[in-house]
């Protein structure tokens, strides 16, 4: 494997991280947003609130991560990008604007009215972002962005059937692993009524995933064939995994048999960013930019290798060490929205 | 400078240098109390801590409420930055990205733990034993500083661009050591990092005056000030020393900027200095002028050359003169003043151990946030305006490094709104969550990072 190719793995291990833990947060803010004035709705977005809190900001710096990779790696394949796709990646700015306020005040507002407000906020731009995120990966994917200061359409190199789909694949893909992730959460906090409301609609999203999964891939059949030609050619095994994970995931959630569902949940995600890596390889902008040609020089590619280097030894401790405190504190402080009223359990 | 904002946004390209000033200048003021808060916090912990008082270990829980609060803020606007980067500048960060990028990778690890210790930080209050906790919070004042090391080194190296080749065309060649110890790095990162210290200590300096003067003069106010300012006015002096030594350097490394700073048109000896004045092309008009001083403060005697602005031509000259003269004695001048009082703080201290007793030094203390923070957008205006027109100096021209899509006066407007609003959002907050410590007492406030409290079970029950 060339330096260059390394680069890309682990590019790509950032948008892998990203797509996990940043897409199960986007989930959290969608369901909030979804979940209705109700009592359930309330309960639901309060455990949304408790599970997600803590380790928000290191999860999304997992996005600042890719992008600095992109721009350090391959200078040009981002500058392509963002030129082109002007429009759904400011859209998808806004959307971090707002949903990071959203995070950074909704705890601290004291008025009720202040935090309904953040709240809303909160969730809309949870589904818009991932969306926008989406449409801009299936531009890529697509081919419709070429090299250079916005050689591309600044339209409809986005807004087209590939983009749409991808995007909803994303919103539906963030709200399945979040609501697979809630589950597990529910149980932990005691929280049974939650924890069937989370696993009704794990269902539900990943059937929605499945079937965007499977429009998407004749959409790129006619649209995008490079990387279709890819999916089923050398990522077919990996398009595999993640379908079985997938069912995986459905059979043992009908089954009321929650354990194991989160890394296999993981699995299906991890393995279709990976099927698309493999597909598109060796390009990074299919067919118009390869890894190597967009590849930094040597030095800066060793560079990045050693701060990678650094940072697994570094960081992957200090984030183990918070995500150990997190959960145990929480056990011990909160109690989580522990048993449903009494008033449902008896019907 | 919201004045120079309007024409600006008449072009693409004006739109895209509002923009980018417009959050640069919002993202510094988050990003300085993110640099420094944390030492004030740990100080006022370790003082806590040592001399068993209760009232510092109350200020630095709750201003570690107020870090993350700033924090969680300040990552909103630096990833909007780091959007930027594409959205703005693309033929600038598509050609040199795979330059400077290292620093921003570097930057990456600091601020991953910076996020990670301020979550255990926040956390630990009840958790952790006290001593254990403390040095939790040591991490994060460490990559604070790390992290404005490697952001500033970009832009250094924007000022003094080295460590790469051809220097026309595509990069072909990267020596990252270079890149990262460039020749500006020793005189602009420690100026900020100080700018970040001297700003924050006096804005939470300042809010401490303003309880004084409403009559809360208790021992826990009187710490709320005298931390900060102590961490302020020992900064303060030590600024001035080192932002001299950057204005020489600059005059020897990018002259045309110092030119631009000073309104020196033509290159002589014995130049003098003017505070303020209208910048024309024939010199300046009005001002208080000092005859000879500014040979003076290039080269320590008034024979010594300055170069003037008319050596390059009119269009590789730094725009907005008179705004950029008065952006750079406007920052001195202040400093100057706020060196002043700490002079006073300090005599008042050596002779009775406490503040000057009148209420004019705690007005004073009241304005110094304030006024730190105009003289940190004016070093960032004098250091960013003074570079044009050039992005990367004598490389890179900013007119060339623009995206070519259209569409940033829109994105310009709504990025005014949405600041606004996250502008107000953040005032209020504070001010919310600091009327519930004085009412509701301090297990009520919530703050980002923070334990959930009781909120779950709560709707629970």
């Amino acid at each position: 494997m060339s330096e260059a190719d390394a680069v890309a793995v682990i590019l790509w291990v950032g948008v892998t991280a990203y797509a996990v833990f940043g897409g199960a947060d986007f989930g959290a803010g969608f369901w909030s947003l979804v979940s209705g004035p109700g009592e359930d709705g309330k309960r639901a977005r309060a455990l949304a609130d408790w599970a997600i809190g803590p380790v928000w900001e290191a999860n999304h710096v997992w996005l600042i991560f890719v992008l600095v990779m992109l721009w350090t790696g391959f200078s040009s394949a981002f500058e392509a990008i963002f030129s082109t796709l002007f429009i759904p990646l400011s859209l998808a700015a806004f959307g971090i604007v707002l949903r990071g306020s959203g995070f950074a005040f909704h705890k601290s507002a004291a008025r009720l009215a202040g935090r309904n407000v953040s709240e809303r906020l909160f969730g809309l731009s949870s589904l818009l972002t991932p969306f926008f995120l989406g449409t801009v990966v299936g531009a890529v994917a697509s081919g419709r962005v070429p090299v250079g200061n916005a050689e591309g359409d600044p339209v409809t190199s986005w807004l087209n059937l590939v983009g749409i789909i991808v995007g909803a694949l994303f919103v539906a893909t963030s709200a399945y692993l979040s609501a697979v992730f809630l589950v597990h959460d529910a149980r932990r906090a005691g929280a049974r009524d939650l924890e069937q409301y989370f696993t009704n609609r794990a269902l539900i999203a990943a059937l929605a995933a499945g079937a965007l999964a499977v429009a998407g891939l004749f959409a790129l059949h006619s649209d995008a064939r490079y990387v279709f030609d890819g999916l089923t050619g050398d990522g077919l095994p990996l398009v595999i995994v993640s379908a079985l994970a997938g069912i995986a995931v459905l059979v043992l959630l009908q089954l009321g048999k929650p354990r194991g569902t989160r890394p296999l949940a993981i699995v299906a995600v991890a393995a279709i960013v990976w099927g698309w890596f493999v597909a598109q390889h060796p390009y990074l902008l299919p067919t118009h930019l390869k890894i190597s040609q967009a590849a930094a020089p040597g030095p800066t590619l060793t560079a990045i290798l050693i701060v990678f280097g650094v940072a697994a030894l570094v960081v992957i401790p200090s984030l183990a060490l918070l995500y150990t405190l997190a959960q145990r504190s929480l056990i011990e402080e909160s109690p989580g929205p522990a048993p449903a009223p009494a008033a449902r359990t008896t019907t | 400078m919201l004045l120079h904002l309007a024409p600006l946004a008449a072009s693409d390209l004006g739109a895209a240098r509002s923009q980018m000033a417009f959050t640069l200048a919002f993202h510094i003021i988050l990003a300085s109390l993110g640099v420094a808060f944390p030492a004030m916090m740990l100080i006022a912990n370790y003082r806590g801590l040592r001399h068993d008082d209760a009232q510092a270990l109350l200020l630095a829980r709750r201003w570690s409420q107020v870090v993350a609060v700033t924090f969680a803020v300040g990552a909103v606007t630096g990833t909007v930055l780091s959007f930027e980067f594409g959205l703005l500048w693309p033929a600038f960060t598509g050609r040199f990205g795979k330059v400077f990028g290292v620093l921003f990778a570097i930057e990456g690890i600091f601020f991953f733990l910076e996020a990670v210790f301020v979550a255990i930080y926040i956390f630990g209050w009840k958790r952790l034993k006290p001593w254990a906790h403390f040095w939790a919070g040591v991490p994060i004042v460490i990559c604070g500083i790390g992290g404005a090391f490697s952001v500033v080194a970009v832009n250094s190296w924007m000022n003094q661009p080295q460590g790469f080749s051809p220097s026309s065309g595509t990069v072909t060649s990267v020596q990252p050591l270079k890149v990262i110890f460039n020749p500006a790095v020793p005189y602009e990162v420690p100026h900020m990092i100080l700018a970040a210290y001297l700003v924050t200590g006096f804005i939470v300096a300042s809010i401490y005056a303003v309880g004084m003067l409403r009559g809360r003069r208790d021992h826990y106010h009187r710490l709320g000030l005298l931390i900060p300012l102590t961490v302020a006015v020992i900064a303060t002096p030590i600024q001035f020393m080192v932002g001299d030594t950057a204005a020489r350097a600059i005059a020897h490394d990018q002259p045309i900027k110092f030119a631009g700073m000073e309104c020196v048109q033509q290159t002589s000896t014995h130049v003098t200095e003017y505070i303020y004045g209208r910048c024309t092309s024939s010199g300046v008009k009005g001002g208080i002028g000092i005859p000879g001083f500014d040979s003076f403060l290039v080269g320590f005697s008034t024979s010594t050359k300055v170069t003037g602005l008319h050596t390059v031509p009119a269009n590789d000259r730094p725009p907005y003169n008179t705004m950029l003269h008065w952006a750079f004695d406007t920052m001195v001048g202040i400093c100057t003043a706020l060196i002043a009082l700490g002079v006073w703080l300090g005599i008042a201290w050596w002779r009775r151990r406490d503040i000057p007793k009148t209420k004019w030094f705690l007005r004073a203390v009241a304005v110094s946030g304030i006024a730190a923070v105009v003289a940190l957008e004016c070093g960032w205006i004098v250091t960013e305006v003074g570079r044009q027109p050039w992005v990367v100096y004598n490389v890179l021209r900013t007119t060339d490094a623009v995206t070519d899509s259209s569409g940033i006066r829109l994105t310009f407007v709504i990025v005014v709104l949405l600041y606004a609003a996250l502008a107000a959002a953040l005032v209020i907050t504070l001010r919310a969550m600091s009327r519930r410590w004085r009412t509701a007492g301090d297990d009520e406030t919530q703050v980002p990072y923070g334990p959930s409290g009781g909120a779950p079970s709560e709707v629970a029950s």
